[in-house]
């Protein structure tokens, strides 16, 4: 007896949202509107969308129209996260843009009465033997898309895509370099207001007073709000506001808040604090050797500021009961569970769209700013109202990723070979995203007259490739381990999702430690890694890297060279990373050598675009971030107290795909981070002979570890 | 409020403001000019670069009184998609960007550089840039494409 093949299943952003016409329909003469429910964060996802659809519709590119997701008509695909667009809508597309030429060639084969397996269509254009034809438009009349997709839509084989797996020039970058209106930040509404809120620099202060007098003298001041600690202005241009809040700060008085930990002690702190623990992992050996030795490290990273170069936007306008928000959030149906939370609204009275803002790496303000504007809009007797935040406020009062504070220990039996891993994290959760609980995560509705308590961030589940524990069970064959997480149950530093979560801390710690464990057996650090891995992926990107970079290039006094290796989520794109360096007390990252696997990559420039932005930006969390603080507040509050790596200190920086068409695509935004983060710290061992086990590596930190050392 | 008169990509233009409002404001509130961006209203990060004849200047704290007759380029006085400025063409072919909110700022630097210096090494083109922040990490692409233009410039 044979068992029947399971039925096909659809893509779980189709499932969501069956229904074909809320992703495309065909609509004036020559054009083909797609609607994903993603959005673009400048990481060039609504051009590798495109590029699906053209492909399996079989129309020019230039024919696609991509509409900005709205709660008002986009299917709901949650949030534009975790490297997972091109798996989740892209996905959908392809099936959906599938079925509909199915449709369209069925159609066509009634009109022209030819068989569909006899039609081509090139550019919209069907045709048939005999020179007979139609097209998408003609026949958009009569074909129906407002019924669901059925699992039966076969998309095109690899070999058969002529524009998915080519570069592309992307779609957005025309009107950015001529100056079109495109950012949030530039598209104000007509007669639009200007507001501005009124926060303190100790985080959870009370509004204890507010005189208003000096700000109602500003001229152009339009209103006044006050909500509990919640307060702010709104006026006719960007300079009334600017002055309005100026003249109300100077009028306030905040008492109370919550102190926060000591910026020279964050190990200290993460382990002090009470924890939710969970075990992540474990593997048991059959038989346990009694080690040789054990080697105890313990790897930290601090607070890393998301610091987008655009100060967070958003803009929102009353009718009645009714609000409408235009935002740059990444999830604009979760954004909109939130306000309806803090509004006491239901959702349908809120539309939330979105336009572009500035890359955002992980969630920033841009939730918290739409609920400003949309309290503020409350005062402005239905005129819209924008508000921006200030660079100040985007450094000390937007989530930051979590610090972390990492234990490895690895026994070694007497050939310094692995016998036993145990890993623990403690670092708050990396995730207080809105739209997911009962509470909302919105900065505001922890401050107004009938508040909510400030979301303590927790961390996806392991199926979604978890949070702090992201990327902390080993690739390698070790033969037991044990992985363990701690989560912080407090949060005097606010902290949210940043590029990768918890996989830069984990990366960072078994790479580092592999290395040392490499060094002590006097084997090559790359052999060894193979030598661990079975997955063939994994190890061609590492031979590739390795390839690339000519590994390893001869001893030279003053250079190191350092790799470092993951798999992001441990089911995402394969990436390894080589990193050359070069200094004596202060290093200098000269090159860094990638290979990357992607599956299959869908706009090749478009995925090196995306490794290469995540190795310059790991680079310098690497060398360079760190928010500071003291007891009472953030003080890295402008880009002077907050450096990033500039053009003269940035690395070289080479690419290497390997192409696989034939598998699943899977996201490439967060794949470098981890594994740059290792191959530098890796390099500064082979340069200096020191461990740095605590970023950012700095001058003081190398110093320290010399001195530890010697 | 008196009448600042100055150059505003080739055209005369004339605004009544305070004397001590930034350029960016009025660019951007009263003008319609977007591609200068308000990025930290401190002149640190080179979002809202204008061109004052071969220099680049950070244009949210400077003040209008100061504009008075001084000769501005925005990215809207470079080129345009029918007659673009070779930075501009430059940019496209390199895909010389992530999100793209720096790149006006930095066209502006690459164009002033380009007027200082037709034919710029790759350190002085970092130099250059040095005092614009990008966040993506596009840096290397944005230095080949300047680069790029320098070349197709000095062609004959």
């Amino acid at each position: 007896m044979t068992t029947p093949s399971p039925a096909p299943k659809l893509p779980v952003s189709l499932a969501a949202n069956p229904k074909l016409s809320s992703w495309v329909r065909i609509t004036d003469e020559g054009h083909v509107a797609i609607s994903p429910g993603k959005v673009e964060i400048g990481q060039g996802i609504v051009t590798a969308l495109a590029q699906i659809a053209a492909d399996e519709l079989d129309v020019e590119i230039i024919r696609i129209e991509m509409i900005r997701a709205s709660t008002a008509t986009s299917p709901n695909e949650g949030v534009t996260s975790g490297s997972l667009s091109v798996q989740q809508s892209g996905r959908a597309l392809r099936h959906v843009c599938a079925e509909v030429r199915q449709l369209f060639l069925a159609a066509a084969s009634e009109r022209l009465g030819v068989d569909p397996s006899q039609l081509d269509v090139d550019d919209g254009t069907i045709s048939g033997p005999g020179n007979v034809r139609t097209s998408y438009w003609e026949l958009a009349g009569e074909v129906s898309l407002d019924h669901d997709a059925t699992a039966g839509a076969a998309a095109k084989i690899a070999a058969k895509r002529a524009v998915a797996g080519h570069s592309v020039q992307r779609v957005d970058i025309p009107d950015k370099v001529f100056a079109r209106p495109r950012f949030i930040h530039d598209r104000a509404l007509p007669d639009i207001l200007h507001g501005r809120v009124l926060r303190p620099d100790v985080s959870g202060a009370r509004l204890i007073v507010l005189n208003e007098a000096a700000a109602r003298a500003v001229p152009g001041l339009v209103a006044i709000v006050r909500d509990g600690n919640f307060g702010g202005v709104v006026a006719d241009s960007v300079a009334a506001a600017e002055a309005a809040l100026k003249a109300l700060r100077k009028g306030a008085a905040w008492s109370g808040g919550e102190p926060l930990p000591n910026e020279d002690d964050l190990a200290g702190f993460l382990k002090s604090q009470p924890v939710e623990t969970t075990i992540i992992d474990t593997r048991t050996a059959a038989t346990t050797p009694k080690p040789a030795q054990t080697l105890r490290r313990q790897y930290t990273r601090p607070y890393i500021a998301h610091a987008s170069i655009a100060p967070s936007c958003a803009m929102a306008q009353w009718d009645d009961d009714r609000v409408h928000v235009w935002t740059h959030s990444q999830g604009v149906y979760l954004l909109r569970a939130d306000l309806a939370i803090v509004l006491k609204l239901p959702a349908e009275s809120i539309i939330v769209e979105h336009m572009e803002g500035a890359g955002c790496y992980g969630h920033n303000a841009a939730d918290d700013v739409a609920l400003d504007a949309v309290l503020l809009a409350k005062a402005a007797s239905g005129r819209p109202v924008r508000v921006q935040w200030s660079r100040h406020d985007e450094m000390s009062h937007a989530p930051f990723g979590a610090a972390m504070a990492i234990e490895v220990e690895a026994d070694l039996d007497a050939d310094n070979d692995i016998v036993g891993w145990r890993h623990a994290i403690w670092s708050n959760g990396h995730a207080a995203r809105p739209g997911r609980a009962a509470q909302p995560a919105l900065l505001a509705a922890t401050e107004i007259a009938d508040p909510y308590p400030r979301m303590i961030s927790s961390n996806p589940p392991a199926a979604n490739g978890g949070g702090g524990d992201r990327n902390s069970v080993p690739l390698y064959d070790f033969p037991a381990w044990t992985i363990t997480s701690h989560r912080l149950l407090t949060m005097p530093v606010r902290t949210s999702a940043l590029r990768t979560l918890g996989a830069q801390g984990n990366v960072f710690a078994i790479e580092s430690l592999l290395d040392e464990i490499a060094a002590l057996r006097g084997e090559d650090p790359i052999e060894f890694r193979l030598r661990h891995l079975r997955d063939d992926r994994a190890k061609d990107v590492i031979r590739a890297a390795a390839r690339r970079a000519q590994w390893k290039p001869p001893k030279q006094s003053g250079i190191g060279h350092g790799v470092g290796f993951a798999r992001y989520k441990n089911m995402g794109a394969y990436c390894a990373a080589i990193a050359e360096i070069e200094g004596t007390d202060d290093i200098r990252v000269k090159r860094l050598t990638l290979a990357v696997d992607v599956g299959e990559a869908i706009n090749p420039d478009g995925v090196v675009n995306q490794i290469e932005g995540g190795a310059i930006q790991a680079t310098s969390w690497v060398l360079k971030e760190r928010v500071r603080f003291n007891r009472a507040r953030i003080t890295s509050t402008s880009w002077t107290d907050y450096p990033i790596l500039t053009f003269s200190e940035v690395p070289v920086v080479d690419v290497e795909i390997i192409q696989r068409p034939e598998i699943e695509p899977v996201g490439a935004g967060e794949a470098a981070p981890g594994p740059v983060t290792a191959a530098i710290a890796n390099a500064v061992f082979d340069c200096l002979g020191v461990r740095v086990r605590d970023l950012p590596i700095t001058r003081d930190k190398i110093i320290a570890a010399m001195e530890l050392a010697s | 409020m008196p009448n600042i008169q100055f150059q505003l990509n080739g055209a005369a233009a004339a605004v009544d403001a305070d004397p001590d409002q930034t350029l960016l404001e009025v660019l951007r509130g009263r003008l319609g000019v977007t591609s200068p961006h308000f990025g930290c209203g401190a002149g640190e990060c080179g979002a809202c670069y204008v061109m004052v004849g071969d220099r680049a200047v950070t244009s949210c704290d400077m003040p209008m009184w100061s504009v008075a007759g001084k000769d501005i380029v925005t990215v809207e006085g470079l080129g345009t998609a029918e007659q673009p400025h070779p930075l501009q063409r430059a940019f496209i072919s390199e895909q010389a960007m992530q999100c793209g909110y720096c790149v006006s700022g930095i066209l502006v630097s690459a164009a002033a550089l380009l007027k200082r210096n037709p034919s710029p090494t790759e350190g002085e083109v970092r130099a250059a840039l040095d005092r614009n922040l990008c966040r993506c990490g596009s840096h290397n692409r944005m230095v080949r494409a300047v680069l790029r233009a320098a070349l197709e410039m000095a062609a004959p």
